[in-house]
Protein backbone atom coordinates (compact mmCIF):
# COMPACT_ATOMS: atom_id res chain seq x y z
CA UNK A 1 0.00 0.00 0.00
CA UNK A 2 1.34 3.64 -0.89
CA UNK A 3 1.03 6.20 1.54
CA UNK A 4 -0.70 9.76 0.73
CA UNK A 5 1.27 13.04 1.05
CA UNK A 6 -2.16 14.73 2.26
CA UNK A 7 -3.35 14.28 5.19
CA UNK A 8 -5.41 10.94 5.92
CA UNK A 9 -9.16 10.81 6.34
CA UNK A 10 -11.80 8.00 6.39
CA UNK A 11 -14.54 10.30 6.99
CA UNK A 12 -14.85 12.86 4.64
CA UNK A 13 -18.71 13.04 3.68
CA UNK A 14 -18.71 15.63 1.62
CA UNK A 15 -16.46 14.32 -1.52
CA UNK A 16 -18.82 11.26 -1.54
CA UNK A 17 -22.07 13.41 -1.86
CA UNK A 18 -23.03 13.26 -5.34
CA UNK A 19 -26.52 12.55 -6.55
CA UNK A 20 -29.49 11.61 -4.77
CA UNK A 21 -31.57 14.89 -5.45
CA UNK A 22 -34.90 14.48 -6.40
CA UNK A 23 -35.22 16.54 -9.12
CA UNK A 24 -32.85 16.60 -12.28
CA UNK A 25 -32.77 20.34 -12.32
CA UNK A 26 -29.09 20.92 -11.30
CA UNK A 27 -27.85 17.61 -11.09
CA UNK A 28 -24.62 16.19 -13.03
CA UNK A 29 -24.85 12.98 -15.49
CA UNK A 30 -21.01 11.16 -15.00
CA UNK A 31 -22.23 7.86 -14.80
CA UNK A 32 -25.65 6.39 -16.76
CA UNK A 33 -26.33 5.13 -13.22
CA UNK A 34 -26.90 8.05 -11.48
CA UNK A 35 -30.55 8.27 -12.80
CA UNK A 36 -33.09 6.41 -11.48
CA UNK A 37 -35.00 4.18 -13.99
CA UNK A 38 -37.87 6.99 -13.23
CA UNK A 39 -35.65 9.90 -14.35
CA UNK A 40 -34.17 8.52 -17.23
CA UNK A 41 -38.72 7.62 -18.34
CA UNK A 42 -38.33 11.13 -17.81
CA UNK A 43 -35.57 12.33 -20.48
CA UNK A 44 -37.01 9.77 -22.55
CA UNK A 45 -40.39 11.22 -22.39
CA UNK A 46 -39.47 14.91 -22.92
CA UNK A 47 -37.19 13.38 -26.01
CA UNK A 48 -40.23 11.80 -27.23
CA UNK A 49 -41.97 15.56 -27.33
CA UNK A 50 -38.84 16.92 -28.76
CA UNK A 51 -39.05 14.55 -31.69
CA UNK A 52 -42.83 14.99 -32.39
CA UNK A 53 -42.35 18.54 -32.66
CA UNK A 54 -38.59 19.92 -32.49
CA UNK A 55 -40.42 23.74 -33.60
CA UNK A 56 -42.36 23.66 -30.07
CA UNK A 57 -38.43 23.75 -28.49
CA UNK A 58 -36.44 25.99 -30.83
CA UNK A 59 -36.63 28.86 -28.19
CA UNK A 60 -36.50 27.42 -24.58
CA UNK A 61 -33.09 27.54 -24.18
CA UNK A 62 -32.71 31.27 -25.34
CA UNK A 63 -30.59 33.10 -23.30
CA UNK A 64 -28.79 30.13 -22.17
CA UNK A 65 -25.01 28.88 -22.81
CA UNK A 66 -23.77 25.14 -22.87
CA UNK A 67 -19.67 25.22 -22.45
CA UNK A 68 -18.06 22.55 -24.06
CA UNK A 69 -14.68 21.40 -22.57
CA UNK A 70 -12.99 19.21 -24.98
CA UNK A 71 -9.60 18.02 -23.94
CA UNK A 72 -9.48 15.22 -26.65
CA UNK A 73 -10.33 15.45 -30.37
CA UNK A 74 -14.21 14.34 -30.61
CA UNK A 75 -16.25 15.26 -33.68
CA UNK A 76 -19.59 13.67 -33.23
CA UNK A 77 -20.35 13.87 -29.31
CA UNK A 78 -19.20 17.87 -29.45
CA UNK A 79 -21.06 18.55 -32.55
CA UNK A 80 -23.87 16.69 -31.23
CA UNK A 81 -24.05 18.54 -27.72
CA UNK A 82 -23.75 21.91 -29.64
CA UNK A 83 -26.15 20.93 -32.50
CA UNK A 84 -28.30 20.32 -29.19
CA UNK A 85 -28.19 23.56 -27.48
CA UNK A 86 -28.40 25.46 -31.00
CA UNK A 87 -31.65 23.76 -31.66
CA UNK A 88 -32.48 25.05 -28.21
CA UNK A 89 -32.00 28.59 -29.25
CA UNK A 90 -29.20 28.42 -27.13
CA UNK A 91 -25.54 29.38 -27.38
CA UNK A 92 -22.01 27.59 -27.16
CA UNK A 93 -18.70 28.40 -26.09
CA UNK A 94 -16.07 26.42 -25.03
CA UNK A 95 -12.79 24.37 -26.78
CA UNK A 96 -12.29 21.48 -28.91
CA UNK A 97 -8.63 20.82 -28.03
CA UNK A 98 -6.48 21.81 -24.97
CA UNK A 99 -3.96 23.87 -27.21
CA UNK A 100 -6.25 26.33 -27.54
CA UNK A 101 -7.26 27.25 -24.04
CA UNK A 102 -6.30 28.35 -20.68
CA UNK A 103 -5.26 24.18 -19.91
CA UNK A 104 -2.56 24.56 -22.15
CA UNK A 105 -1.11 26.94 -19.21
CA UNK A 106 -1.49 24.35 -17.11
CA UNK A 107 -4.96 25.35 -15.36
CA UNK A 108 -6.69 22.85 -12.73
CA UNK A 109 -9.70 21.46 -13.67
CA UNK A 110 -11.44 22.91 -10.80
CA UNK A 111 -10.04 26.19 -11.81
CA UNK A 112 -11.14 25.94 -15.34
CA UNK A 113 -14.84 24.82 -14.40
CA UNK A 114 -15.46 27.47 -11.39
CA UNK A 115 -14.03 30.06 -13.88
CA UNK A 116 -16.26 28.57 -17.42
CA UNK A 117 -19.33 28.53 -14.82
CA UNK A 118 -19.35 32.32 -14.28
CA UNK A 119 -19.55 32.57 -17.99
CA UNK A 120 -21.72 29.61 -19.28
CA UNK A 121 -25.23 27.84 -17.46
CA UNK A 122 -23.94 24.21 -18.43
CA UNK A 123 -20.88 22.70 -19.10
CA UNK A 124 -19.94 19.13 -21.06
CA UNK A 125 -16.63 17.84 -20.47
CA UNK A 126 -14.48 15.61 -22.51
CA UNK A 127 -11.41 13.98 -21.01
CA UNK A 128 -8.95 11.61 -21.64
CA UNK A 129 -8.39 10.92 -17.93
CA UNK A 130 -10.89 8.57 -16.33
CA UNK A 131 -13.01 11.20 -13.64
CA UNK A 132 -12.44 14.23 -14.68
CA UNK A 133 -15.61 15.36 -15.19
CA UNK A 134 -16.17 14.24 -11.17
CA UNK A 135 -13.64 16.18 -10.24
CA UNK A 136 -15.24 19.29 -12.16
CA UNK A 137 -18.66 18.28 -11.27
CA UNK A 138 -17.26 18.62 -7.44
CA UNK A 139 -16.47 22.27 -8.33
CA UNK A 140 -18.66 23.40 -10.70
CA UNK A 141 -22.01 25.84 -9.52
CA UNK A 142 -23.80 24.77 -12.66
CA UNK A 143 -24.87 21.09 -14.17
CA UNK A 144 -21.78 19.28 -15.57
CA UNK A 145 -21.96 16.42 -18.38
CA UNK A 146 -19.65 13.54 -19.02
CA UNK A 147 -19.08 13.53 -22.52
CA UNK A 148 -16.08 10.73 -22.28
CA UNK A 149 -13.68 10.28 -19.99
CA UNK A 150 -11.12 7.60 -21.06
CA UNK A 151 -12.25 3.94 -21.08
CA UNK A 152 -14.63 4.57 -18.51
CA UNK A 153 -17.41 6.34 -18.85
CA UNK A 154 -19.70 8.39 -21.49
CA UNK A 155 -23.38 8.65 -20.55
CA UNK A 156 -24.78 10.50 -22.83
CA UNK A 157 -24.09 7.40 -25.43
CA UNK A 158 -25.64 5.27 -23.00
CA UNK A 159 -28.72 7.37 -23.26
CA UNK A 160 -28.60 7.64 -27.07
CA UNK A 161 -28.62 3.92 -27.34
CA UNK A 162 -31.36 3.63 -24.88
CA UNK A 163 -33.43 5.92 -26.64
CA UNK A 164 -33.07 4.64 -29.88
CA UNK A 165 -33.99 1.26 -28.44
CA UNK A 166 -37.15 2.08 -27.19
CA UNK A 167 -38.17 4.02 -29.67
CA UNK A 168 -37.24 1.38 -32.40
CA UNK A 169 -38.70 -1.79 -30.21
CA UNK A 170 -40.72 0.19 -28.20
CA UNK A 171 -39.42 -0.72 -24.91
CA UNK A 172 -36.03 -1.59 -22.37
CA UNK A 173 -37.44 -5.26 -21.21
CA UNK A 174 -37.85 -8.64 -22.48
CA UNK A 175 -34.70 -8.29 -25.15
CA UNK A 176 -31.66 -10.08 -26.27
CA UNK A 177 -28.93 -8.32 -27.10
CA UNK A 178 -25.82 -9.09 -29.10
CA UNK A 179 -22.86 -7.14 -28.21
CA UNK A 180 -20.33 -7.91 -31.17
CA UNK A 181 -16.40 -6.18 -31.09
CA UNK A 182 -14.40 -4.86 -28.49
CA UNK A 183 -16.00 -6.13 -25.53
CA UNK A 184 -12.71 -5.57 -23.39
CA UNK A 185 -11.87 -1.69 -24.04
CA UNK A 186 -15.51 -0.87 -24.91
CA UNK A 187 -16.71 1.64 -22.44
CA UNK A 188 -20.12 2.16 -24.56
CA UNK A 189 -20.18 -1.81 -24.34
CA UNK A 190 -20.13 -1.74 -20.98
CA UNK A 191 -22.38 1.24 -19.91
CA UNK A 192 -24.83 0.06 -21.95
CA UNK A 193 -24.83 -3.84 -20.27
CA UNK A 194 -24.92 -1.98 -16.90
CA UNK A 195 -27.84 0.27 -18.26
CA UNK A 196 -30.22 -2.74 -20.15
CA UNK A 197 -29.40 -4.67 -17.06
CA UNK A 198 -31.65 -2.59 -15.09
CA UNK A 199 -34.40 -3.38 -17.38
CA UNK A 200 -36.90 -6.61 -16.93
CA UNK A 201 -35.87 -9.64 -18.53
CA UNK A 202 -33.43 -8.97 -20.60
CA UNK A 203 -30.19 -10.91 -22.04
CA UNK A 204 -26.93 -10.73 -23.61
CA UNK A 205 -24.75 -12.49 -26.17
CA UNK A 206 -21.86 -11.31 -26.42
CA UNK A 207 -19.03 -12.14 -29.15
CA UNK A 208 -15.46 -11.37 -29.02
CA UNK A 209 -12.61 -12.67 -29.57
CA UNK A 210 -10.99 -14.01 -26.43
CA UNK A 211 -8.75 -11.22 -26.24
CA UNK A 212 -11.49 -8.75 -25.80
CA UNK A 213 -13.96 -10.21 -23.66
CA UNK A 214 -15.95 -8.05 -21.07
CA UNK A 215 -13.77 -7.68 -18.15
CA UNK A 216 -14.04 -9.42 -15.04
CA UNK A 217 -15.81 -6.68 -13.52
CA UNK A 218 -18.98 -6.58 -15.59
CA UNK A 219 -19.07 -10.27 -15.65
CA UNK A 220 -19.20 -10.51 -11.54
CA UNK A 221 -20.69 -7.37 -10.59
CA UNK A 222 -22.94 -6.78 -13.17
CA UNK A 223 -24.14 -9.83 -15.45
CA UNK A 224 -23.31 -12.47 -12.52
CA UNK A 225 -24.75 -10.32 -9.46
CA UNK A 226 -27.87 -9.16 -11.37
CA UNK A 227 -28.28 -12.61 -12.52
CA UNK A 228 -28.83 -11.91 -15.78
CA UNK A 229 -28.87 -14.46 -18.46
CA UNK A 230 -25.77 -14.02 -20.71
CA UNK A 231 -23.21 -15.94 -22.95
CA UNK A 232 -19.76 -15.74 -24.38
CA UNK A 233 -19.65 -17.00 -27.77
CA UNK A 234 -16.71 -16.09 -30.57
CA UNK A 235 -18.40 -16.52 -34.00
CA UNK A 236 -21.34 -13.78 -34.92
CA UNK A 237 -22.85 -16.42 -37.43
CA UNK A 238 -23.19 -18.31 -34.81
CA UNK A 239 -25.78 -16.28 -32.30
CA UNK A 240 -27.12 -14.01 -34.98
CA UNK A 241 -30.54 -15.47 -35.63
CA UNK A 242 -31.26 -15.25 -31.35
CA UNK A 243 -30.98 -11.36 -31.18
CA UNK A 244 -33.67 -8.69 -31.10
CA UNK A 245 -31.03 -6.23 -31.17
CA UNK A 246 -27.16 -6.23 -32.41
CA UNK A 247 -24.40 -3.83 -31.46
CA UNK A 248 -21.55 -3.64 -33.08
CA UNK A 249 -18.59 -1.67 -32.15
CA UNK A 250 -15.35 -0.93 -33.59
CA UNK A 251 -11.94 -2.87 -32.59
CA UNK A 252 -10.00 0.84 -31.28
CA UNK A 253 -5.95 1.36 -32.26
CA UNK A 254 -5.77 3.70 -29.64
CA UNK A 255 -7.32 1.13 -26.66
CA UNK A 256 -3.89 -1.45 -27.72
CA UNK A 257 -0.94 -1.28 -26.25
CA UNK A 258 0.69 -3.14 -29.29
CA UNK A 259 0.11 -2.42 -32.88
CA UNK A 260 0.29 -6.25 -33.95
CA UNK A 261 -2.66 -7.58 -32.02
CA UNK A 262 -4.54 -4.37 -33.14
CA UNK A 263 -3.49 -5.55 -36.90
CA UNK A 264 -4.64 -8.94 -35.99
CA UNK A 265 -7.79 -8.79 -34.46
CA UNK A 266 -9.44 -5.50 -35.95
CA UNK A 267 -10.95 -7.86 -39.01
CA UNK A 268 -12.32 -9.95 -36.59
CA UNK A 269 -15.84 -9.70 -36.77
CA UNK A 270 -17.27 -7.33 -39.40
CA UNK A 271 -20.97 -7.62 -40.29
CA UNK A 272 -22.03 -8.17 -43.71
CA UNK A 273 -25.58 -8.62 -45.76
CA UNK A 274 -24.55 -12.77 -45.68
CA UNK A 275 -24.28 -12.49 -41.57
CA UNK A 276 -27.55 -10.11 -42.09
CA UNK A 277 -29.21 -13.13 -43.72
CA UNK A 278 -29.51 -15.07 -40.96
CA UNK A 279 -30.79 -12.06 -38.58
CA UNK A 280 -34.26 -11.79 -37.43
CA UNK A 281 -36.93 -9.41 -39.67
CA UNK A 282 -37.14 -7.03 -36.72
CA UNK A 283 -33.73 -7.05 -35.30
CA UNK A 284 -31.49 -3.80 -35.22
CA UNK A 285 -28.44 -3.16 -35.37
CA UNK A 286 -26.64 -0.17 -34.04
CA UNK A 287 -23.04 1.21 -33.71
CA UNK A 288 -21.49 4.57 -31.53
CA UNK A 289 -19.66 5.28 -34.78
CA UNK A 290 -17.65 6.17 -36.01
CA UNK A 291 -16.91 3.10 -38.13
CA UNK A 292 -13.84 1.69 -39.55
CA UNK A 293 -14.91 -1.70 -41.36
CA UNK A 294 -16.69 -3.71 -38.93
CA UNK A 295 -20.18 -2.85 -41.19
CA UNK A 296 -19.60 -3.38 -44.48
CA UNK A 297 -21.13 -0.35 -46.67
CA UNK A 298 -23.69 -2.80 -48.15
CA UNK A 299 -25.81 -3.37 -44.87
CA UNK A 300 -26.32 0.74 -44.64
CA UNK A 301 -29.35 -0.06 -47.10
CA UNK A 302 -30.69 -2.44 -44.84
CA UNK A 303 -34.04 -1.45 -43.31
CA UNK A 304 -32.20 -3.53 -39.73
CA UNK A 305 -29.02 -0.99 -39.71
CA UNK A 306 -30.27 1.79 -37.40
CA UNK A 307 -26.58 3.50 -36.58
CA UNK A 308 -27.69 6.61 -38.24
CA UNK A 309 -30.54 6.90 -36.93
CA UNK A 310 -28.44 5.94 -33.76
CA UNK A 311 -27.17 9.58 -34.06
CA UNK A 312 -29.80 11.79 -34.47
CA UNK A 313 -31.02 9.72 -31.36
CA UNK A 314 -28.26 10.74 -29.83
CA UNK A 315 -28.91 14.59 -30.41
CA UNK A 316 -32.47 14.47 -29.19
CA UNK A 317 -31.76 12.93 -26.25
CA UNK A 318 -29.17 15.63 -25.60
CA UNK A 319 -31.52 18.21 -26.70
CA UNK A 320 -33.83 16.64 -23.59
CA UNK A 321 -30.88 16.06 -21.17
CA UNK A 322 -30.01 19.81 -20.94
CA UNK A 323 -33.54 21.03 -20.70
CA UNK A 324 -33.81 18.71 -17.81
CA UNK A 325 -30.60 19.63 -16.18
CA UNK A 326 -31.72 23.29 -16.70
CA UNK A 327 -34.71 23.12 -15.34
CA UNK A 328 -36.24 24.59 -18.60
CA UNK A 329 -39.28 22.70 -20.08
CA UNK B 1 -1.47 -3.39 21.87
CA UNK B 2 -1.91 -4.16 18.22
CA UNK B 3 -1.49 -7.61 18.26
CA UNK B 4 -1.72 -10.43 14.86
CA UNK B 5 -0.30 -8.02 12.02
CA UNK B 6 0.88 -10.13 9.50
CA UNK B 7 4.54 -10.58 9.85
CA UNK B 8 6.42 -7.54 8.10
CA UNK B 9 3.81 -5.22 8.22
CA UNK B 10 4.53 -3.71 11.59
CA UNK B 11 6.96 -0.87 10.56
CA UNK B 12 4.25 0.30 8.04
CA UNK B 13 1.51 0.42 10.56
CA UNK B 14 4.50 1.93 12.59
CA UNK B 15 4.77 4.64 10.52
CA UNK B 16 1.17 5.27 9.48
CA UNK B 17 0.49 5.95 13.04
CA UNK B 18 3.16 8.69 13.05
CA UNK B 19 4.38 6.37 15.96
CA UNK B 20 8.27 7.19 14.65
CA UNK B 21 7.22 10.87 16.72
CA UNK B 22 6.18 9.75 19.62
CA UNK B 23 7.35 10.99 23.00
CA UNK B 24 5.47 7.97 24.57
CA UNK B 25 6.99 4.39 24.97
CA UNK B 26 6.23 2.52 21.76
CA UNK B 27 7.85 -0.92 20.79
CA UNK B 28 7.22 -2.87 17.79
CA UNK B 29 8.36 -6.02 17.97
CA UNK B 30 8.54 -8.18 15.11
CA UNK B 31 8.43 -12.16 13.66
CA UNK B 32 7.33 -13.01 16.92
CA UNK B 33 6.40 -16.51 17.36
CA UNK B 34 2.46 -17.39 16.16
CA UNK B 35 0.68 -20.69 16.33
CA UNK B 36 -2.39 -18.98 14.23
CA UNK B 37 0.12 -16.94 11.89
CA UNK B 38 3.20 -18.70 11.90
CA UNK B 39 4.55 -15.29 12.62
CA UNK B 40 3.44 -11.82 13.67
CA UNK B 41 4.20 -8.45 14.31
CA UNK B 42 3.52 -6.62 17.44
CA UNK B 43 3.04 -2.86 18.22
CA UNK B 44 2.75 -1.83 21.85
CA UNK B 45 1.91 1.49 22.77
CA UNK B 46 2.24 2.91 26.73
CA UNK B 47 -0.22 5.70 26.00
CA UNK B 48 -4.21 6.32 25.46
CA UNK B 49 -3.56 7.46 21.34
CA UNK B 50 -6.33 8.13 19.36
CA UNK B 51 -6.07 5.12 16.57
CA UNK B 52 -7.89 5.45 13.51
CA UNK B 53 -9.61 1.86 13.46
CA UNK B 54 -10.72 2.00 9.78
CA UNK B 55 -7.01 3.14 8.10
CA UNK B 56 -5.84 -0.29 10.40
CA UNK B 57 -8.72 -2.22 9.13
CA UNK B 58 -7.80 -1.58 6.06
CA UNK B 59 -4.22 -2.35 6.30
CA UNK B 60 -5.26 -5.23 7.43
CA UNK B 61 -8.44 -6.77 8.14
CA UNK B 62 -6.49 -9.43 10.43
CA UNK B 63 -5.47 -6.99 13.04
CA UNK B 64 -6.53 -7.03 16.75
CA UNK B 65 -6.30 -4.16 19.24
CA UNK B 66 -6.10 -5.14 22.96
CA UNK B 67 -6.85 -2.51 25.41
CA UNK B 68 -4.77 -2.91 28.55
CA UNK B 69 -5.48 -1.74 32.02
CA UNK B 70 -2.88 -2.45 34.70
CA UNK B 71 -1.68 -5.10 33.08
CA UNK B 72 -5.27 -6.72 32.03
CA UNK B 73 -6.83 -6.76 28.61
CA UNK B 74 -9.92 -4.59 29.14
CA UNK B 75 -11.29 -4.46 26.18
CA UNK B 76 -10.68 -6.08 22.22
CA UNK B 77 -11.38 -5.18 19.03
CA UNK B 78 -11.71 -6.15 15.96
CA UNK B 79 -11.50 -4.30 13.04
CA UNK B 80 -13.94 -3.55 10.16
CA UNK B 81 -12.95 -2.32 6.60
CA UNK B 82 -14.49 1.72 6.29
CA UNK B 83 -16.81 2.42 4.10
CA UNK B 84 -14.83 4.94 2.62
CA UNK B 85 -11.19 6.08 2.84
CA UNK B 86 -9.69 9.56 1.70
CA UNK B 87 -6.05 9.56 0.79
CA UNK B 88 -5.03 6.29 2.78
CA UNK B 89 -4.21 4.66 -1.05
CA UNK B 90 -3.78 5.90 -3.82
CA UNK B 91 -5.11 5.13 -7.48
CA UNK B 92 -2.74 2.90 -9.54
CA UNK B 93 -4.76 3.68 -12.42
CA UNK B 94 -2.10 5.54 -14.70
CA UNK B 95 -5.14 6.85 -16.40
CA UNK B 96 -7.35 8.17 -13.43
CA UNK B 97 -7.11 11.76 -13.00
CA UNK B 98 -5.99 11.87 -9.99
CA UNK B 99 -2.28 11.00 -11.90
CA UNK B 100 -2.96 14.67 -13.27
CA UNK B 101 -4.56 16.90 -10.54
CA UNK B 102 -2.60 16.88 -7.58
CA UNK B 103 -4.41 18.80 -5.35
CA UNK B 104 -7.64 16.19 -5.12
CA UNK B 105 -8.07 13.71 -2.39
CA UNK B 106 -7.50 10.05 -3.29
CA UNK B 107 -11.21 8.94 -2.29
CA UNK B 108 -12.26 4.58 -2.25
CA UNK B 109 -15.44 3.70 -1.66
CA UNK B 110 -16.18 -0.24 -0.31
CA UNK B 111 -17.36 -1.98 -3.47
CA UNK B 112 -17.26 -5.62 -2.67
CA UNK B 113 -17.18 -6.64 1.61
CA UNK B 114 -16.74 -9.82 1.15
CA UNK B 115 -13.33 -9.45 -1.24
CA UNK B 116 -12.33 -6.67 0.47
CA UNK B 117 -12.17 -4.82 -2.58
CA UNK B 118 -12.29 -1.01 -3.39
CA UNK B 119 -13.02 1.23 -5.87
CA UNK B 120 -11.20 4.59 -6.45
CA UNK B 121 -14.27 6.99 -6.28
CA UNK B 122 -12.83 8.73 -9.58
CA UNK B 123 -12.10 6.21 -12.11
CA UNK B 124 -13.59 2.71 -10.18
CA UNK B 125 -10.12 0.94 -10.26
CA UNK B 126 -9.99 -2.04 -8.29
CA UNK B 127 -8.34 -1.34 -5.15
CA UNK B 128 -7.91 -5.21 -2.79
CA UNK B 129 -7.19 -5.22 0.51
CA UNK B 130 -5.62 -8.67 1.49
CA UNK B 131 -8.76 -11.18 2.12
CA UNK B 132 -10.02 -11.73 6.02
Amino acid sequence: MDECPSSASVVDEGIFLLGGEMTLKGRHLLDPSDFSLEELSEIFELADSIINDPASFSEKCKGKILATLFYEPSTRTRFSFEAAMLRLGGQVIGFSEPSSSSVAKGESIADTIRTIACYADIAVMRNPKEGAPRIASMYASIPVINAGDGGHQHPTQTLADLLTIRSVKHSLDNLTIGCCGDLKFGRTIHSLIKALGRYKNNAFVLVSPKELQVPEYILNEVLNKGQLPFKQVEKLEEVISELDILYMTRVQKERFFNEEDYIRLKDSYILDNEKMKHARPDMIVLHPLPRVNEIAYEVDDDPRAFYFQQAKFGMFVRMALILKLLGVE
Amino acid sequence: MIDHIKAGMGIKIFHNLNLDRADYKVALIMNVPSQKMGKKDIIKIENEIDIDYAVLGLIDPNITVNIIEEEKITEKRNLQLPDRVVNIITCKNPRCITSVEKYVDHAFYLSNISKGEYRCLYCDEVYAVQEK
